[in-house]
């Protein structure tokens, strides 16, 4: 289990470039894993390794294609500063956990870290660093295992009763 | 109490006030999917259970990414999808129509006050007729298909006011970029950008889609105009239009409030590799390219290529550029053909290309190879984007590209 540094602005493309949109299957999307900007990610990834990245991670297009990509190669945790708006949701439907950690910079790449959720914090290198709470909303859908779960245990959907 | 526009669409399709914060499950009034993200979206539709969906009329299904096919996937694609339409009773558009952010707003199916989702990321484009209108995943528009809803946090907004007449050859898509370079690629995130001020409320329904288009770029939720006469009148020729007033409150609450004067900009141009590295365009003029890109959905409108015409004349493109127009619909496409600027653009030795997303998604033709350089009226210039991950993407308007294409390397189009 290892770490995987990015910086800011990593962007979909980036993740599984659009070459690759007309493949579905988890496991072929990771073969091509950041193909071009990062070879030896998918080459090198195995399962439960940790990405780690900057602001903004995962902006621009909303396919799904990437964070697929990701769980297909082993991924099951991101961190980073912050998270694009349709990536952060399409990575907590398909199973991925994406964590808010402001000290993401602090975290160096290949080192070993565990990930603490439940408890509200991660560890590398001896240190503890806070992470923020799954806004209340989602945390359902993370703790059915995806959208598709959670959508399985609804008979119906009533709208605007949400509000909190 | 005070609300913003974003929030009064949110409570009026609610039934009850809504403030920026809340979670709710909204109803969808149009949810649009096209062949890339379709697929999934089918995929987990059935997953979740889904049998019938919510409303066949209420959803827009069509082909633009990867038409005509390009690879056996891609038709194998285009094939599954055919087949849950005829099983859905859903009307598709399959290849015929154009790009799916154009084909939803030219055939009226986003309009003030309603909320619309589409499965890719530039549904954002949608505010330019007033609706709360965002990109969504494929487990979301699985979802969406099924029961009709989603949830939604109901999102902050950032006010722009633009005042001010734009110079000759600037206009909506050097607006964009200049705000994305303010804003930041992430400086709207989660939240609504709202475009206002009198350079917007005479603005063209073109123009506004430009700029709502690109709201995506600052991790925008959804960009948006307040509907007007523009508005209205553009919709009366394409549904049935009942005109009413939605607009922010005087004292509504933003998280900022950012002001652009028209006037004072130059053609800009967003430089590799993000949107928000926008600089004038002298600073990267005489810059080689390879390829010039004129269309996608952010401008492969009528108006973008009359721009683009115009700069044109009856000059030729320089020799060593290839040039690639690609109209963002069929409709779009006769209108040009009917003002000979199809004639022109051919004559001058471009290859136009029947109305898709071409390039910009670096999936299906066009591609660049490591090295080359382009130059593209499209919305994204990431790492990779229209090819190698060696390749590089500068942005920029209709114009621009123009006076590019003419001289071989990026150009003032104010000096051609």
């Amino acid at each position: 289990m290892r770490t995987w540094k990015f910086g800011d602005n990593i962007d979909t493309d980036a993740i599984i470039p659009g070459r690759y949109l007309v493949i579905y299957d988890p496991r072929t999307l990771a073969s091509h894993a950041f193909e071009g900007t990062r070879n030896e990610f998918a080459a090198e990834v195995s399962e439960g390794d940790v990405i780690v990245a900057g602001r903004n991670f995962g902006c621009g297009s909303s396919r799904e294609h990437a964070p697929l990509a990701l769980s297909g190669a082993g991924i099951r945790f991101i961190i980073a500063r912050s998270f694009a708006r349709i990536f952060y949701r399409n990575a907590i439907n398909v199973g991925l956990l994406p964590i808010v950690c402001s000290d993401a910079d602090r975290i160096p790449d290949g080192s070993p870290l565990s990930v603490n959720p439940k408890e509200g914090y991660i560890e590398c290198g001896g240190i503890q660093y806070p992470i923020e709470p799954v806004p209340a909303f989602l945390q359902e859908i993370v703790d059915a295992g995806g959208l598709v779960e959670y959508a399985r245990s609804l008979p119906e959907v009533k709208t605007c009763t949400g509000s909190q | 109490m005070a609300a913003t526009l974003v929030e009064k669409i949110f409570s009026r399709r609610c039934g009850h006030p809504v403030r920026a914060g809340d979670v709710i499950m909204a109803p969808v009034d149009c949810a649009m999917i096209h062949d890339i993200t379709g697929p999934l979206a089918v995929q987990k539709f059935r997953e979740m259970g889904g049998k019938r969906v919510f409303d066949p009329e209420k959803i827009v299904l069509l082909f633009d990414h990867q038409i005509p096919a390009d690879s056996l996937p891609a038709a194998e694609n285009h094939v599954f999808m055919r087949r849950f339409a005829v099983e859905q009773n859903i009307h598709n558009l399959d290849i015929k129509e154009g790009i799916c952010h154009q084909v939803v707003m030219e055939r009226g199916r986003a309009g003030p006050g309603e909320i619309v989702v589409g499965a890719d990321s530039h549904t954002c484009m949608y505010g330019a007729a007033g609706a709360f209108s965002t990109g969504i995943g494929s487990t979301d528009m699985g979802f969406v298909l099924k029961f009709g809803a989603l949830y939604f946090r109901v999102p902050t907004t950032i006010r722009l006011e633009i005042e001010g007449a734009f110079c000759p050859r600037v206009g909506p898509k050097d607006l964009i970029l200049a705000i994305a370079g303010e804003i930041g690629a992430d400086g709207a995130n989660y939240q609504a950008l709202e475009f206002a001020g009198g350079t917007i409320e005479t603005m063209d329904m073109a123009g506004r889609m430009t700029c709502c288009n690109m709201a995506v770029e600052m991790g925008a939720k959804a960009g948006i105009v307040p509907p007007d006469g523009i508005t209205w009148e553009y919709l009366r020729a394409r549904r049935q239009v009942n005109p009413f007033t939605l607009s922010s409150d005087r004292d509504a609450e933003f998280t900022s409030v950012h002001r652009f004067d028209a006037e004072r900009l130059s053609p800009k141009v967003a430089v590799p590799h993000n949107v928000d590295q926008v600089v004038d365009v002298e600073k990267v003029a005489g810059t080689s390219i390879d390829q010039v890109f004129i269309g996608s959905c952010t401008n492969g409108r009528f108006e973008d290529l009359r721009e683009a015409a115009e700069v044109l004349g009856n000059r030729s493109f320089h020799a060593s550029v290839r040039v690639l127009v690609i109209p963002a619909s069929r409709l779009e496409y006769l209108k040009a053909l009917r003002a000979g600027l199809i004639e022109q653009f051919v004559a001058a030795g471009a290859l136009v290309e029947a109305p898709c997303c071409g390039p910009c998604m670096g999936g299906a033709f066009g591609l660049l190879a490591p090295g080359e350089v382009s130059l593209s009226t499209s919305n994204r210039n990431f790492r990779g984007r229209q090819g190698s991950a060696e390749s590089l993407v500068y942005l920029c308007s209709p114009a621009t590209a123009a006076a590019s294409a003419i001289r071989g390397e990026i150009t003032d189009p104010r000096e051609v």
